[in-house]
């Protein structure tokens, strides 16, 4: 029972990263219509920034402090160069593009940065475990990936809902034409959301370098699980990318965690140990079939898509 | 020893000439993976390897080289492109540099089939060892099992009852949990394969301190291994329940990237940085001194490879057209290897001591590996008998 409380909590973490990936990816997908495969690009480069500057000034919030800008930064940049020239053309054209960029960015890193995987730690004062229930020690570090991932969720429904650039993303969202032509500056937008987006990726970078190898490609095994939390929460949607995000952390996590000890039940262990460890892999996507059969939409679909 | 005497007078009239002829020099094919994520481990190799030849100033065994040098990408299907252009364009005689055993799976049987000696600096599948053995392939490092058969023995004499492993879900993964458990005679807690490139661990740290193992036992290469070691050092399990791995998640390079989560993890390999013997104390001073960096156990097999490659290419005076000499030269290898002792077993791989080490921080602040003792003395493989080679 303990231990099933602890995986929920794991599934939870990996939820809340896979969520602060996907909220960015969603936005950029559904108000801009741009398939950005370099989205794990702007993970990679906040987890570098961060483990950089964490490691010359020894303090990992500095290191944070820089991931966030240095990662919005680039994908403003990428969005002005690049992208901005691929709104009107097709998604496989975009596909193209964006997988250049991944390409061009781990390339940038190992120019940079060498190859060898940076060091990043886990700060001091966050370093310890905590005994939330009693039994089930529970490292601080990942308690803090999940309080920031609630505190970023929170601010994004404040910033969507309450202030007067989030009624224009969604306004942009809904009918470019429309928010275009009663004066929104549909440019600097596409700019600042974009911008957000990869501000988010970043920060997901860099919370996960003192838990991952931070590494040239890092970005693109947790891109994959992203596209398949947008999918599942209905593209464009944050909160059907919070609702993806943890379902697919907690089916995620859940599946690795106790299928073994379920198929060791019905089948000899040889076989089970194998066979638990195909179809814990294949869980998510089992899942996200799932979904797509019973809503092809996704979950939580944003009301302005199909408008365009 | 009259026949001896003979081969000594034939290797001599052999050298002799050779200047006269101008030498071309000889080519050696190298491909290896540069590109993604494992690029560092080509780096490796390649450095070990050149290091010989800058040693001696663009030659081997005293015959000028040429080393071509390719990146595979870890891609059997780009790896084989490359064999074939460096066998048909080149006309490349010696292969050697592959990193991955997949790789090598694709690429080695068509390269030896063809004529090539291929010598390999890293992979050492079970399959070309056993029943696709050639006498074209020599393997310099290791074969695949020896570096976890070397863990299970420590393990079980050290006296630890109830063992967890853990590897990724793929053939080799499965190759190395074998190789643990032919040498390991207690119980096993758990046998976990995650999947291949997974990041996240804590799901399996739970699983596995939930099972109270009094040991560990993980197979995972590069990154995944450094995930981890720091993950599971974060669930506190390090000071608990101790690690133990064949050395590929311990090499100089990573250990950088771990820092502390891996200090005190002991680990098998075929070297280490501080074997005192000759050869690898000019080694490893000469690699640091070249390239400002302690060399990985990867550097060490390509600087192995190479100077091997150098004692045959010395016997038969530069000349590789003479394929059985070469071969020959090569099954004796006669040259100092850093590792000591070294010898072929008869499906020509190594038969070597093989240690236990300990990650450790040295004075400077450097994070490496201490030897701590030879748990095998003069140890091969298993495979020997299903290969047949004629």
């Amino acid at each position: 029972m303990l231990l099933f409380v602890e995986q929920l909590l794991n599934g939870l973490q990996l939820g809340i990263m896979l969520f602060l990936m996907s909220a960015g990816l969603t936005l950029v997908f559904g108000i801009m219509q741009v398939i950005n495969l370099a989205h794990g690009s702007f993970y990679m480069i906040g987890a570098y920034v961060g483990a950089t500057v964490a490691a010359s000034t020894g303090s990992f919030l500095l290191g944070l402090l820089a991931a966030l800008p240095a990662a919005a930064l680039a994908g403003m940049l990428v969005e002005m160069l690049v992208l901005r020239r691929l709104y009107s053309r097709d998604h496989l054209d975009q596909v193209l593009a964006t997988f250049g960029l991944i390409m061009f960015f781990n390339e940038l890193t190992r120019i940079l940065w060498g190859r060898q995987p940076l060091f990043m730690d886990v700060p001091r004062w966050l370093s310890g475990s905590i005994e939330l229930i009693p039994g089930v020690p529970y490292p601080s570090y990942r308690l803090a990936v999940i309080a920031v991932g609630i505190l970023v969720a929170v601010l994004l429904y404040l910033l969507f809902t309450r202030t007067r650039i989030g009624m224009q993303i969604r306004a942009g969202a809904s009918n470019r034409e429309m928010a275009g032509a009663l004066g929104v500056n549909i440019r600097l937008l596409y700019t600042l959301v974009f911008g957000l987006g990869t501000l988010l990726a970043g920060l997901a970078g860099v919370m996960a370098g003192p838990i991952l190898a931070v590494e040239a490609g890092m970005g693109e095994s947790i891109l994959i699980l992203t596209f398949v939390v947008i999918v599942i929460g209905g593209i464009g949607s944050i909160r059907g990318a919070l609702v993806g995000a943890l379902l697919v952390g907690f089916v995620d996590t859940l599946g690795r965690a106790f299928l073994p000890v379920l198929l060791r039940l019905v089948l000899v262990p040889a076989y089970a140990d194998g066979a638990a460890a195909s179809l814990a892999s294949m869980s998510v996507y089992l899942l996200m079939a799932a979904v797509l059969v019973w809503r092809p939409a996704g979950l939580m679909p944003s009301e302005g898509l199909g408008k365009k | 020893m009259g026949k001896r005497l003979l081969m000594a007078l034939c290797a001599a009239a052999l050298l002799a000439p050779a200047p006269a002829l101008a030498m071309q020099p000889v080519k050696i094919g190298m491909i290896t993976t540069l590109s993604t994520k494992a690029g560092y481990l080509g780096e490796e190799i390649r450095d070990g390897f050149q290091l010989a030849i800058d040693q001696e100033g663009g030659k081997l065994g005293g015959v000028p080289v040429d080393l071509l040098v390719d990146d595979d990408a870890a891609e059997p299907e780009k790896a084989k492109q490359i064999a074939e252009r460096f066998i048909q364009r080149d006309k490349v005689k010696l292969m050697t540099g592959i990193v991955f055993s997949n790789v090598a799976i694709a690429v080695v049987p068509k390269v030896v089939r063809n004529d090539v000696i291929y010598v390999s600096a890293n992979a050492g599948p079970s399959l070309l060892a056993g029943k696709g053995c050639h006498p074209n392939y020599f393997n310099v490092a290791y074969q695949n099992d020896n570096l976890d058969e070397v863990v299970g023995q420590y393990v079980t004499d050290a006296g630890f009852k109830k063992v967890y492993l853990l590897a990724p879900n793929y053939p080799a993964g499965k190759d190395h949990l074998t190789g643990f458990k032919r040498y390991y005679k207690g119980s096993i807690a758990g046998e976990v394969y995650t999947k291949l490139g997974q990041s996240d661990y804590a799901a399996e740290i739970a699983a596995l301190r939930a099972a109270e193992p009094d040991a560990v036992f993980f197979f995972l290469p590069g990154g995944m291994g450094i995930n981890f070691l720091k993950q599971y050092a974060q669930a506190g399990l390090n000071q608990t329940i101790p690690l133990f791995g064949p050395a590929f998640s311990f090499d100089e390079r990573l250990l950088q990237a771990v820092k502390d989560a891996a200090l005190g993890v002991k680990n098998g390999s075929q070297w280490s940085q501080d074997l005192d013997n000759p050869a690898n104390r000019q080694f490893v001073a000469a690699f640091r001194k070249a390239y400002g960096r302690t060399p990985t156990l990867y550097a060490s097999q390509g600087y192995d490879a190479a100077r091997l490659l150098g004692s045959a290419l010395k016997a038969v005076g530069g000349d590789v057209s003479k394929m059985d000499d070469l071969r020959q030269a090569i099954r004796k290898a006669d040259f100092d290897s850093v590792r000591g002792k070294f010898a072929f077993s008869t499906n020509q791989h190594p038969v070597q001591d093989i240690y236990i080490r300990e990650v450790v921080k040295d004075e400077s602040g450097i994070y490496t590996n201490k030897t701590l003792k030879a748990v095998f003395t003069d140890h091969s493989n298993v495979y020997g008998e299903d290969c047949k080679m004629d």
